[in-house]
């Protein structure tokens, strides 16, 4: 079956807070859009990311590995987190899509994977 | 002969395309079978005459054509082929005998075109992607054509197609009429799609000539068949009535010098009344069923027009109200502005005026609504306000012909 990654988008100065009342809601909303993922079968995979600001780059060229402090992609917009989900097709991914966008409360974007 | 094929190829061009995807699973493989199959026709049918249905001919031959293919091209692995598939999972099953007498099964044959529009106009496309596929795949016109009809390079158009095509693919998109709980939505963007079409050939956003016809033909045609196909939806109903009226005005549009000509300043009799005669049908047939939307309601504000023997004549109020109706269930500064032209027309230009102000601050990159206020503003008295809200539309106009207007109305001044 096709999977697709399901990506949430925010602001590279986005700094999780999981004390205040508002992110408690979305992590009890998050859990539950898993659970309805897992019953339905259309699970893979997930995970929230700490901040962009925590990641390396590495490179490799001609037997070299070098590295530099990240993120890779200097754009003021970062991927907090993400699904791997299965689904039938296009139309049934962007409905699941359209919960995790609810549930997170922000953006996500759908993007198949190959193979 | 060739008049006859190319009016065959218009008609059943769509239709044939739109079968071949569901039986290959393939956009690209139904192209070139359906083009195959044209081309036999255009060799044989000079020879043996028109067949008594040449769209099931050609579909049935482009299917053959398409398996003899596959078939011979023993590259092709099933696999291979597979991975080429749109998503087959809800696809009608296509190794059903029945499918060799593809002309008799009318009701799958509709269906096709429905799930064809769908696709086309998936929201998860850009709107210009949506516009061209349409017109590439329902409307059978070449991406040249497109190209020109959007005074876009025609390498950019090819692009466009092939990566809305590539999209739908890697998606795994699949080729069905969406559920009753999508259909709302879903059908709004078809409809958006053919409007898209409808308005671009109606008043060309740039270059020399106001209306390119061909676009409007070809989607009053599409809009057409959406009617058949889904004979229930008021709102599909009302768009058709929209583009009837709306064309109906063409004639009367520009002089014959290719001067634009006000909706106010139109010699009425040269409005086309069969279709005038038809939009009200149409329009007709929503109030019936009572269920307003937004295409309806702008399918009646037309209809007040046409009804109209002079522009002084107009039943303003009327037209008011529909927009009231309008902006209630859809509220938009757009609409805002039309609104304010008919209260200028019905109470006078400084209430108008007044009506216009409560949209300013949205539109002050929209060109009807400097070219609307420099109107009002003259009506007005107000000489030097009007010549500054000219002066903002005309620097704001794509196209020549609207830009020639708008100088001469400021000169007048």
């Amino acid at each position: 079956m096709p999977q697709y990654l399901v990506s949430v988008w925010h602001d590279d100065t986005f700094e999780p807070d999981f004390s205040t009342p508002d992110a408690q809601r979305r992590v009890a909303q998050v859990n539950a859009f898993n659970n309805e993922l897992q019953r339905a079968g259309a699970w893979v995979f997930a995970a929230g990311l700490h901040p962009a600001s925590s990641a390396t780059v590495v490179r490799s060229s001609g037997g070299d590995v070098s590295m530099t402090d990240g993120p890779y992609a200097e754009t003021k917009e970062q991927m907090g987190g993400f699904w791997i989900i299965e689904a039938t097709d296009l139309d049934s991914a962007l409905e699941w899509a359209g919960k995790a966008a609810a549930a997170c409360e922000g953006p996500v974007e759908v993007r198949p994977a190959q193979g | 002969m060739t008049d006859a094929l190319e009016e065959i190829f218009r008609r059943e061009a769509g239709r044939c395309t739109a079968t071949l995807i569901r039986v290959l699973g393939d956009i690209d493989l139904a192209e070139d079978a359906v083009a195959e199959a044209f081309a036999t026709a255009a060799e044989h049918w000079p020879k043996t005459g028109i067949p008594p249905n040449p769209g099931g001919w050609i579909t049935t031959t482009a299917r053959n054509r398409a398996i003899d293919r596959l078939r011979r091209e023993s590259t092709r692995s099933e696999r291979h082929l597979a991975a080429h598939r749109l998503s087959r999972d809800s696809m009608d099953p296509d190794d059903n005998p029945e499918l060799d007498r593809l002309d008799e099964l009318a009701g799958v044959v509709a269906d096709d075109q429905l799930r064809l529009m769908f696709l086309c106009a998936h929201p998860a496309l850009a709107a210009d992607a949506q516009v061209a596929l349409t017109l590439r795949l329902l409307g059978g016109l070449e991406t040249s054509e497109i190209a020109r009809a959007f005074l876009v390079p025609e390498a950019t158009m090819a692009q466009r197609i092939v990566r809305a095509k590539r999209k739908l693919h890697d998606n795994h998109a699949s080729y069905r009429i969406p559920r009753a709980a999508e259909l709302p939505d879903r059908l709004h963007a078809v409809l958006a799609a053919i409007y898209l079409i409808y308005t671009e050939g109606h008043t060309a956003t740039s270059g020399q000539s106001l209306t390119r016809t061909d676009l409007s033909t070809e989607a009053i045609r599409l809009g057409r068949t959406l009617v058949e196909l889904m004979h229930d939806e008021p709102e599909a109903i009302g768009l058709l009535a929209l583009m009837l009226l709306t064309e109906s005005r063409r004639p009367a549009r520009s002089n014959a010098g290719g001067t634009m000509v006000r909706l106010a300043d139109q010699d009425r009799s040269r409005w086309n009344r069969t279709m005038i005669a038809e939009g009200h049908e149409l329009v007709r047939a929503c109030l019936r069923r009572n269920q307003p939307g937004p295409f309806q309601i702008q399918a009646a504000i037309s209809a007040v027009h046409a009804d109209a023997p002079t522009a002084d004549a107009t039943d303003w109020s009327q037209v008011i109200a529909l927009y009231d109706q309008l902006l209630a269930l859809r509220p938009h500064p757009v609409v805002g502005l039309n609104r304010s032209v008919a209260v200028a027309e019905f109470r006078g230009a400084a209430e108008g005026l007044a009506a216009l102000e409560i949209d300013a601050a949205t539109l002050g990159n929209y060109q009807p609504y400097h070219a609307a206020r420099a109107d009002l503003l003259a009506r007005a008295g107000r000489r030097d306000e009007a010549i500054d809200a000219y002066d903002r539309a005309i620097e704001l106009t794509t196209n020549a012909v609207e830009r020639d207007f708008l100088v001469r109305q400021r000169a007048a001044l």
